[in-house]
């Protein structure tokens, strides 16, 4: 893992531009508009691909006299709006609005209290409803908690419910997708240039499709279900330009970390996280590696993280939406609050420690601490990737020499969760590179590692009593590649 | 900054907000709409020399000395508890209870006897929900910097709103819990002018004068500046957005 490229892993390779961005401009008026949020009756939609609005292109057409940012243009079109400042409260049109076990059902309760026992959801081909958090559990409450979900989407004929009704064997659950963050990515629902929201803090996921997403409370969520919008105030951008080439051992999650280290827990409270330059743009593996880095904006405090679309994007998109989209992209001219500059081709392999994502450490300097067990999963790391990182660290352990007994006891429990469906074939057929055609699973078996459990967001959340690699009881370390 | 910015996330027009509404019984007309609403949950003794005592946690009067027309004499007086920094909501509400409902009334007030139940025991030997308790004695929390980070779940703010908070003070609020405490109109997310997490103690009594922006400790006898909460407190005094939407013709009533 470790290179000859080792450095502190403090500020040398960032250089924080602090640009003057005319804070007394930002305007604090407000615009209210609820008068226009009539509900319209689903049953009457029957059209699915709308067509597209060319005449709303607000920074497009060139005659724009004021630059923006590509979060502010996504929210101009879509609280139909020329121009938007940083500040400004506007209502926005939302383009799809996510909810899973856990919250949805308070969602639920709140819009049919508000909006009447018998009131419709404002449209009911924008709501996506996938249960992912409590699934595999004996549980009455949380088990009752997906029923819900089931009840509300027949009742409001749903289109997007990912069900799971066997909880023995979710192979037999042809619609379960698993963590919602990936399953909104991998079933189509993330396009360029909308507006995505959803009852969990890592909706940011989706912004590496280069759309505003963000996560929202049940009440929040529960007025979209009857109106379609919500007031949003427009946040300010901190620009992360990522230059160099990505050294192999590096991922995107080392990148974030990066960042998270350096402006803290609540560095990016109330703002977007824009990622740019040649790294960002290399990240070609698959658009998964940009999820990471969106994911885990949330955990520096940020309203939303975003990557502009480009080939990467539009080819991944190709055989999952027929909707159309059309992709915006911060103006040249466009003001950020700051910028910060990383050479990535310097950085090495960072870690979390307890129990803060700021609490950045090189990896190499924990070397000496033990582990009791390793968790990959959910929506942040447990992706392809990922899966073939952990198999490549125990194929080099076994370059080594390194007996199954040694490698036991170097991992002496290592548990995987496939965080959906698609990574789970991935893993038990994709061959690892350098292996002789071995794939993931038969590395992880022979290493002695855990059978990976069904899709769910496990051990990451907690949960339940009998979640899968809940930790309940005191252990000396616990690691997590979430 | 953080808070100023963030209030007006619920901004409405001036036009939709009648000038000077009789607050104190939009307080407590409102609040008993609410299915969540229980009038035992929140105990709170009111001796502020400014207020009146009411039944209410909040004392609303039409103000001595309102800064501006829009702000009404709130008053909070009760026993603080007092957290550190980056108080994430899985230490508020842990995980494993958030398959417990808010909207529906016998859950919220399970998740209000679980509020703060994940703050480590080492640290915060006096706990928040004293054993065999369902809600707290405490009705003001105290924090540092960045409280109710984490997840997105509104579980947070109703927990302790259920457990029978009605004002946080902290240094600053991550964004989600602060737009869920004002949308729930659970808890007046408020934000002192000064580090306060370091100078209160749990078990001090403390008085919240909303108007005049003040945190009084009585047994200390400090007094330290709140930054205003702007629009957003009326929202919180309705109980909620869908409340004062409504309360301001924004959005219909519900048909009967």
């Amino acid at each position: 893992m470790a290179s000859s490229a080792i450095a502190s892993s403090s500020s040398p390779f960032i250089n924080k531009v602090q640009k003057d961005v005319g804070l007394s401009t930002f305007s604090s008026q407000p615009s209210f508009s609820l008068h226009t949020a009539k509900k319209r009756n689903s049953r009457n939609i029957t059209c699915v691909m709308a067509p597209q609005q060319t005449e709303r292109k607000p920074a497009t057409s060139g005659s724009v006299k004021t630059a923006m940012t590509m979060t502010e243009k996504i929210l101009a079109r879509a609280s139909e709006k020329p121009m938007l400042s940083p500040g400004e409260n506007v209502w926005v049109n939302v383009d799809v609005l996510m909810t899973h076990d856990v919250c949805g059902p308070g969602t639920f309760g709140i819009f049919k209290r508000e909006f009447g026992q018998n009131a419709k959801v404002w449209d009911r081909e924008k709501i996506v409803i996938i249960p992912d958090h409590y699934i595999f559990t004996t549980d009455d409450r949380a088990n009752r908690n997906v029923d819900i979900c089931r009840d509300f989407s027949m009742e409001q004929n749903i289109k997007y419910f990912y069900d799971i009704k066997d909880l023995g064997n979710f192979k037999a659950n042809p619609d379960y997708k698993g963590v919602c963050h990936v399953a909104l990515a991998q079933e189509g629902h993330c396009r360029p240039g909308e507006v995505l929201l959803g009852t969990d803090s890592h909706t940011c996921t989706a912004g590496a499709f280069g759309q505003f997403a963000t996560g929202i409370g049940n009440t929040d969520a529960g007025f979209v279900l009857g109106a379609g919008k919500l007031l949003l105030k427009v946040p300010p951008t901190l620009r992360f330009v990522m230059d160099g080439e990505m050294p192999d051992y590096l991922l995107a999650k080392d990148l974030i970390l990066q960042i998270i280290g350096e402006i803290s827990v609540s560095g990016a409270t109330y703002k977007a996280m824009e990622f740019v330059g040649s790294t960002v743009e290399s990240l070609t593996v698959s658009m998964e590696e940009r999820m990471t880095l969106c994911n885990m904006v949330v955990e520096a405090g940020g309203k939303n993280g975003v990557v502009p679309a480009d080939s990467t994007t539009y080819k991944y998109l190709e055989d999952k939406t027929s909707t159309p989209y059309e992709a915006v992209y911060s103006d040249d001219q466009a003001r950020f609050l700051s910028e910060y500059r990383f050479d990535v081709s310097k950085l090495e392999p960072l870690v979390a420690k307890p129990h803060s994502p700021d609490n950045r450490a090189l990896a190499r300097e924990c070397k000496d601490v033990k582990i009791d067990r390793v968790y990959i999963g959910s929506c942040t790391g447990g992706k392809t990737e990922d899966f073939l990182a952990a198999a490549k660290v125990f194929l080099a352990s076994v370059r080594h020499h390194i007996s199954t007994w040694e490698r036991r006891s170097k991992f002496p429990l290592s548990l995987f969760q496939l965080p959906r469906r698609l990574v789970w074939m991935d893993v038990y057929s994709l061959p690892v590179p350098g292996s002789g055609g071995k794939t993931c699973s038969q590395i992880f078996e022979e290493a002695g590692c855990d059978t990976p459990a069904s899709p769910s967001c496990g051990a990451c959340l907690g949960g339940p009593k009998d979640t899968y690699a809940r930790l309940n009881e005191p252990q000396a370390s616990f690691t997590i590649f979430v | 900054m953080a808070a100023s910015s963030s209030i007006r996330t619920y901004i409405p027009t001036p036009p939709f907000l009648s000038p000077h509404t009789p607050q104190s019984s939009l307080s407590s007309s409102l609040k008993l709409t609410s299915p969540q609403f229980s009038p035992t949950s929140k105990p709170l003794l009111l001796s502020s020399p400014l207020s009146p005592p009411l039944p209410l946690s909040a004392a609303t009067t039409s103000s001595f000395s309102t800064p501006s027309p829009n702000t009404p004499t709130t008053t909070f007086h009760g026993l603080c508890y007092v957290v550190g920094d980056n108080i994430d909501t899985d230490q508020i509400i842990p995980a494993e209870y958030l398959t417990l409902v808010p909207s529906n009334p016998d859950e919220y007030k399970k998740l209000g006897s679980h509020a703060l139940i994940g703050l480590p025991a080492a640290e915060y030997p006096t706990r928040f929900i004293a054993p065999d308790e369902t809600t707290s004695k405490y009705s003001i929390l105290i924090a540092g910097d960045n409280f109710g980070c984490g997840s997105s779940r509104e579980h947070a703010p109703v927990a302790l709103g259920a457990a029978g908070v009605v004002a946080v003070v902290a240094e600053s609020y991550a964004r989600i819990f602060f737009r869920n405490s004002v949308a729930t109109g659970e808890v007046y997310p408020l934000e002192s002018e000064v580090r306060v997490c370091e100078a209160c103690r749990t078990g001090d009594v403390v008085t919240i004068e909303l108007g005049l922006g003040r945190l009084i400790n009585h047994t200390t006898g400090k007094d330290y500046g709140l930054k205003p909460i702007g629009d957003a407190g009326p929202v919180i005094e309705a109980g909620g957005i869908f409340a004062y939407a409504r309360k301001a013709g924004m959005i219909p009533s519900l048909a009967a």
